[in-house]
């Protein structure tokens, strides 16, 4: 690595001083109010706040559904970007274009659309509702929103991994005898890897702290369908901020945990294609 | 990362010449099941949405937005927006400016907290507001003897809107401008060119798209927070509601119409974002692709940048 602090261009002053100070004013000041805040507890306090029965159960939840959404999308987010990449189909583009939608809808709009198709006498949930099926106001209707504003994740990180590999290797495995499945599952899936561990850890990681698709659709109750983020918002509407900023924490180190694991991802993923 | 433009642009083009494939009907299936998965997960919200607004009609429709506070939560709403935005636009042109342009101690760090919005809950994001400026926050005190108010009031709102949507400029710029190379800024430089008129002239109009797209979609999400603005807003009717905290309270009178006809405005928003963002996507690689094929021309830049670094310490 070469030593060097700055480049060649003017600037280098005026754009770093901006941006860190803005980042410290923005990022790092509240960020570093609510660690102190954590930390002012004192740790039998903290620990009671964190373990309660009520915040273990909407922990449990949380993670278990952010699980299962994000599963759901490392399956369909592979096939969904191999059909992008690989085959020609009438609307393509469009429907590429589509995959970003989670991205800029805003999640209550998401929510109340997905409470409304999931509903018992919804466009979906109508019909699930026969074959003995409760989307709207259950766990289920938590890992459906969960599942929707985790999409573009995974497709987005596969993508471009799966528009490099190269046809020769392919050919190589099909001169060797190896049929499709084979040649997908020890050839291509492997250099996939990577890319689909980080689209992985980024749907969870957003899924996670996801509040406005899922209060809709979950029903809210108490120990049952109460995400830890809702728990949040309901102990700070009953002022009780040190319950509220104990919980934060515990979600906080959590998605902290998953960006440098994301992090650490990313550089493995770059080692893999040098 | 998802959403960023430039990852998208390299391979769209590019044909795969071989036989070595899927049968037709494996991909017919496969194709089917993507389809079917994307058609429940994204295509019936976007249905449900357009068809809950319009399910009495346009009469109806319309005037579910001219209620006043549907009015006053529209005005709420640009206003932060039209603060939100420009800030992080400065800000993300700065950002991608010095994390592009140089090496230093500590950049990767500075990467990592530029990211680090996107990892933290929105009622996070609300939270750590609350506890800088609420009754019992930090500054709490002299606010309230000073009879300065940011919680449950506008100043709240646009700080928590603004520290949400704060990575998107600068993560859209920076994906473009590292792609890009500082070959031509560093040749504007040898022809004496200042920095401001370096930025303005070349580097600029070279990430324009990826520029473009940032504050579109840097846009949508302002205009579209929800958690983090709902935490510090205090539902104040008429004075502290933007159009998802609307969207809420519409919905939970059982006013669908109404709820729904707000979500239609946000639901145009973020189609048009995604129309922004193809178009983007489009002019990006007709660029390369005109690039490409002018060998003659890149390569006399290559043999200029080449022995102008030799020349650099």
């Amino acid at each position: 690595m070469r030593f060097k602090t700055r480049g060649v261009l003017p600037g280098f002053g005026l754009s770093l001083g901006y941006t860190v100070s803005y980042v410290c004013l923005l990022v790092l000041l509240p960020l570093s109010a609510m660690v102190i805040k954590a930390s002012s507890l004192g740790p039998h306090e903290l620990w009671a706040k964190v373990s309660d029965e009520r915040a273990l159960a909407a922990y449990r939840l949380s993670f278990s559904a952010a699980l299962a959404g994000s599963l759901l999308n490392a399956v369909f987010g592979v096939l969904v970007a191999w059909v992008l990449v690989r085959y020609r189909f009438p609307g393509r583009g469009l429907v590429d274009a589509l995959v970003d939608l989670p991205f800029a809808l805003p999640t209550a709009v998401a929510g109340i659309a997905l409470t409304t198709v999931y509903a018992e006498n919804g466009f979906l949930g109508s019909y699930l509702s026969k074959i003995g099926v409760k989307v709207a106001f259950t766990p289920l209707g938590v890992v459906m929103a969960l599942t929707f504003i985790g999409i573009p994740f995974v497709v987005r990180t596969v993508q471009p991994v799966l528009e490099e590999i190269d046809a020769d290797v392919e050919e190589a495995a099909a001169v060797l005898g190896a049929s499709r499945f084979q040649t997908f599952r020890r050839v291509i899936f492997p250099s996939l890897l990577p890319a689909l561990l980080t689209g992985f850890a980024l749907a969870f990681a957003r899924a996670l702290g996801e509040y406005g698709s899922v209060v809709f659709i979950s029903g809210n109750m108490p120990m049952r369908t109460e995400i830890a983020p809702l728990l949040i918002v309901t102990k700070l509407e009953q002022y009780d901020y040190a319950g509220a900023t104990a919980i934060a924490g515990v979600m906080l180190v959590a998605s902290f945990g998953l960006l440098f694991a994301v992090n650490l991802l990313e550089r493995w993923a770059r080692r893999a294609e040098a | 990362m998802s959403g960023v433009l430039t990852q998208r642009t390299g391979g769209n083009a590019r044909r795969r010449d071989t036989r070595v494939g899927e049968s037709a009907v494996t991909r017919a299936i496969l194709t089917a099941i993507a389809l079917l998965f994307l058609a429940v997960f994204l295509v019936a919200p976007i249905v449900t949405v357009f068809g809950a607004a319009f399910s009495k009609g346009v009469g109806p429709y319309w005037d579910a937005l001219h209620q006043d506070e549907t009015l006053d939560a529209i005005r709420l709403t640009l206003l932060t927006a039209g603060i939100a935005v420009p800030l992080n636009v400065v800000f993300g042109i700065a950002a991608a400016w010095l994390i592009s342009k140089y090496d230093f101690w500590g950049k990767s760090a500075l990467v990592t907290l530029v990211d680090l919005p996107f990892s933290v809950s929105p009622v996070i994001s609300g939270l750590i507001f609350v506890l800088l400026f609420g009754a019992h926050g930090w500054f709490g005190p002299y606010l309230s003897e000073h009879d300065i108010k940011i919680i449950f009031a506008v100043p709240g709102i646009v700080m928590a809107t603004t520290f949400v949507t704060f990575p998107l400029v600068a993560r859209e710029v920076i994906a473009v401008m590292q792609a890009q190379g500082s070959d031509e800024e560093e040749a504007a430089l040898t022809l004496g060119a200042s920095g401001w008129q370096i930025l303005l002239r070349i580097t600029l109009p070279k990430v324009r798209w990826g520029l473009i797209y940032g504050i579109i979609l840097c846009n949508a999400r302002a205009m579209g927070e929800f958690g983090a603005v709902s935490v510090v807003s205090g539902h104040v009717r008429g004075l502290t509601n933007t159009l998802p905290l609307q969207v809420e309270i519409l919905y939970n009178e059982y006013n669908f119409v109404g709820a729904f006809a707000v979500a239609s405005l946000l639901c145009a928003l973020a189609l048009l974002t995604l129309v922004v963002k193809k178009v983007a996507e489009w002019s990006v690689s007709a660029r390369d692709a005109r690039r490409a094929a002018s060998p003659h021309a890149k390569s006399v830049a290559v043999e200029a940048c080449s022995s102008f670094e030799g020349v650099v310490p």
